[in-house]
C-alpha cells in the first residue's frame, strides 16, 4: 500500500449556521484516483472548498505530513495544491496562454513558458486558440483549459469539482481519458468530485460516497459499481 | 450633437480654441477617470474618495513647493507617493475586512473616506484660495487667433498618455499587472493559483491614489484656485468619462475623459440655448443619453458568464 498524500479527520464544514459536512474521514492515497461521488447538496464541493482552505472547518487535514487546516488559500495552494473548482474556474478576460501563466503564479522557476507549450501540445485544441479570451472558449474548451490551468501550478494534488457538469457526453468521455492518461504518464494524484458515477468509477483507485454530510461508503471501484443495493440507492443508474 | 451646435455657433477660430479646451481639461478628467477604472476593473466599486485623495496629494505637493519651496515636479512625485501609501493603509484598514463581493457598504465606506479626507485638508491648510504651479512652462505651443494650444495643454494631454501607456504596460507585463488581471476577472480562480487577493488589491488602491494625485495635480493649476471643493466637479466629470469608456476599460477611462471634456467646452458653449451654470448637468445628460444607447460604455467589455 501506497503511503497517503492527504488524509481528511473528522472534517467539519459549516457556511454560518449551515453545517455541511459533518465529520468525514478519508484518505488520498499518492498517485491514485480517488473520487467522491454523491447527489446535489450531499457535501462534495464543500468538501473540495475544506481542502483549499476556502470555508470554516474544524477537525483535522493533513497534507504531505502537514497540518493544512486554517491555512490561507494562497499557501495551500503553494503546498502542492491545484483545484479545478466547478464552472471551469478559469480567466473570462484573460487570453488562453495568460491563463496558464497565472496557473504558474506561484512558480519561481524558469520553466513556466515549457510548460506552457507542453499543455498546449497535451490540449492541441487549445494551442489553436492560445490567444483568444478565454470567456470565448466553448464549455469543453474551457474545462480543458481549468485542467492546464490548475497543472502549471506543478500540483502535488489535482482536485477536480465535477468536471463532467454541463458537457456533451462525448466531450466528458474525452476529458476523462485525458485525465487518466495525466494520472499514468505524471502520476499525478487526483481528487475528483463527481455526480457522474459510471465514468468516475471508470478510472478511479478508489472511491467514496458521500451522504447528506458523510462518508457512507467507501471501497474499490469495481465492489461500488458491483452491488446492486450501492448502485440504486447512491449511483442512480 | 455636433451638427446643432455648428448651426448656432460657427466661428472656426471660437471652435478650434473650445476643442483645445476641450482636450485641456478632458485630459485631466480622463487621468482622474484612469485612478477610478483601476479600482472598479479590480473590486467593482466606484471609490468616491478618489478625487478627495487626489485632492490631499495635491496640498501635500503645494506644501511641499510652495510651502518648502521645492521644485514642484519633485513635490508632486512626493506626494503621489505620499498618497500612494496613505492609500494602501486605507485598503489595509477600512476595505479589506469587508466583504469584497458585497459592494454596497464599499462604496458607502468611501463616501465616508470623501468627507473625512475633504474635512482634514480643510482644517489642515484652512479654506483660504491657493494656487498651485504647473509643472509646464508658461506659453503657448501655437495660436491662432483665441485659440490657442498651450504648453500645460499639450503636458496635460501627453502625461495622460503616457499614464495609460504605462498602465497598459504595467498590467500587460508584470506579475503583479497578471495578478491584478486575474483578480479582476475572477476573484475565486485569483486564489486558487494562489495569489494574495488583498495585497493586490491593495496594490491597485495605492497605484489608483497616485494616479489621481497627478491627474489632480495636473488639472488644478489650469483651474487657477486650489480651495478644497476644488476636486467636487472634477470627480463628477472624472465619472462620467469612466462611465463613457466603459467603467473597466484605461482606454475607455483617457478616451471617455477626453470626450466629457470635448462636451463640455465645445458642445455646452456653442449651444446658446444651454446656460453655462448648467454645463454640469448638460454634460452629464449627454453622456446618460450614450449611456441609454450602449450600457456597457465605449470600450467596457460586457461580463462574459459561462455556467
Amino acid at each position: 500500500m501506497t503511503e497517503a498524500l492527504l488524509h481528511v479527520a473528522n472534517l467539519e464544514a459549516s457556511y454560518g449556521e449551515v453545517k455541511v459536512l459533518h465529520g468525514i474521514d478519508f484518505t488520498v492515497r499518492k498517485g491514485d484516483i480517488s473520487v467522491v461521488l454523491g447527489a446535489n447538496g450531499a457535501g462534495k464541493t464543500t468538501t473540495l472548498r475544506a481542502i483549499c482552505g476556502q470555508v470554516q472547518t474544524t477537525g483535522s487535514i493533513t497534507f504531505a505530513g502537514a497540518e493544512i487546516s486554517g491555512e490561507s488559500t494562497a499557501d495551500i495552494v503553494r503546498r502542492g495544491i491545484a483545484h479545478v473548482p466547478q464552472g471551469r474556474g478559469t480567466f473570462p478576460e484573460l487570453s488562453v496562454t495568460d491563463n496558464l501563466e497565472a496557473g504558474a503564479f506561484v512558480r519561481r522557476d524558469d520553466e513556466v513558458a515549457a510548460d506552457i507549450d507542453k499543455w498546449l501540445d497535451v490540449f492541441p485544441v487549445l494551442a489553436s486558440r492560445r490567444d483568444q479570451l478565454a470567456g470565448s472558449l466553448s464549455g469543453g474548451e474551457q474545462q480543458m483549459l481549468a485542467v492546464a490551468r490548475a497543472m502549471m501550478s506543478r500540483p502535488d494534488l489535482l482536485l477536480l469539482d465535477e468536471p463532467s457538469l454541463g458537457l456533451a457526453p462525448i466531450i466528458i468521455e474525452d476529458l476523462f481519458e485525458r485525465l487518466s492518461a495525466i494520472n499514468r504518464t505524471d502520476g499525478m494524484t487526483m481528487l475528483i468530485v463527481e455526480q457522474n458515477a459510471n465514468l468516475a468509477l471508470a478510472v478511479a483507485s478508489h472511491a467514496y460516497v458521500l451522504e447528506a454530510g458523510t462518508i457512507a461508503i467507501s471501497g474499490e471501484p469495481e465492489d461500488l459499481s458491483g452491488d446492486e443495493a450501492i448502485r440504486r440507492a447512491y449511483l442512480g443508474y | 450633437m455636433f451638427l446643432f451646435a455648428v448651426s448656432i455657433d460657427t466661428d472656426p477660430e471660437l471652435l478650434l480654441a473650445r476643442i483645445l479646451d476641450g482636450f485641456r481639461f478632458g485630459s485631466g478628467y480622463g487621468a482622474l477617470a484612469l485612478a477610478l477604472v483601476m479600482i472598479y476593473k479590480a473590486t467593482g466599486v466606484l471609490n468616491f474618495a478618489q478625487g478627495e485623495l487626489a485632492l490631499l496629494g495635491i496640498y501635500i505637493a503645494w506644501a511641499l513647493g510652495v510651502g518648502w519651496g521645492w521644485p514642484i515636479f519633485l513635490a508632486i512625485l512626493v506626494s503621489m507617493i505620499a498618497t500612494a501609501g496613505l492609500a494602501a493603509g486605507i485598503e489595509r484598514t477600512v476595505i479589506r475586512p469587508f466583504d469584497p463581493s458585497n459592494h454596497l457598504p464599499l462604496v458607502i465606506v468611501t463616501l465616508g473616506l470623501f468627507l473625512a479626507i475633504n474635512s482634514f485638508v480643510a482644517v489642515t491648510w484652512n479654506t483660504d484660495l491657493k494656487a498651485l504651479p504647473s509643472m509646464f512652462p508658461p506659453g503657448d505651443v501655437f495660436s491662432v487667433g483665441v485659440a490657442h494650444l498651450s504648453w500645460s495643454g499639450l503636458g496635460i494631454f501627453l502625461s495622460a498618455l503616457a499614464m495609460l501607456g504605462a498602465v497598459n504596460l504595467l498590467l500587460a507585463k508584470t506579475k503583479v499587472g497578471l495578478a491584478f488581471r486575474a483578480v479582476s476577472s475572477n476573484l475565486e480562480s485569483a486564489e486558487l493559483v494562489g495569489i494574495r487577493v488583498g495585497p493586490t488589491l491593495q496594490f491597485g488602491w495605492a497605484l489608483a491614489a497616485a494616479i489621481g494625485t497627478l491627474a489632480g495635480a495636473l488639472l488644478v493649476p489650469e483651474l487657477n484656485v486650489l480651495d478644497p471643493n476644488v476636486m467636487l466637479s472634477t470627480l463628477v466629470f472624472a465619472f462620467a468619462g469612466a462611465a463613457l469608456g466603459g467603467l473597466d476599460s484605461p482606454k475607455g477611462a483617457i478616451i471617455g475623459g477626453i470626450l466629457v471634456g470635448l462636451i463640455r467646452s465645445v458642445v455646452v458653449q456653442s449651444v446658446s440655448f444651454i446656460p453655462s451654470e448648467l454645463s454640469v448637468g448638460a454634460a452629464v445628460f449627454v453622456i446618460l443619453l450614450v449611456l441609454l444607447v450602449r450600457p456597457s460604455g465605449l470600450y467596457g467589455s460586457s461580463k462574459v458568464v459561462r455556467v
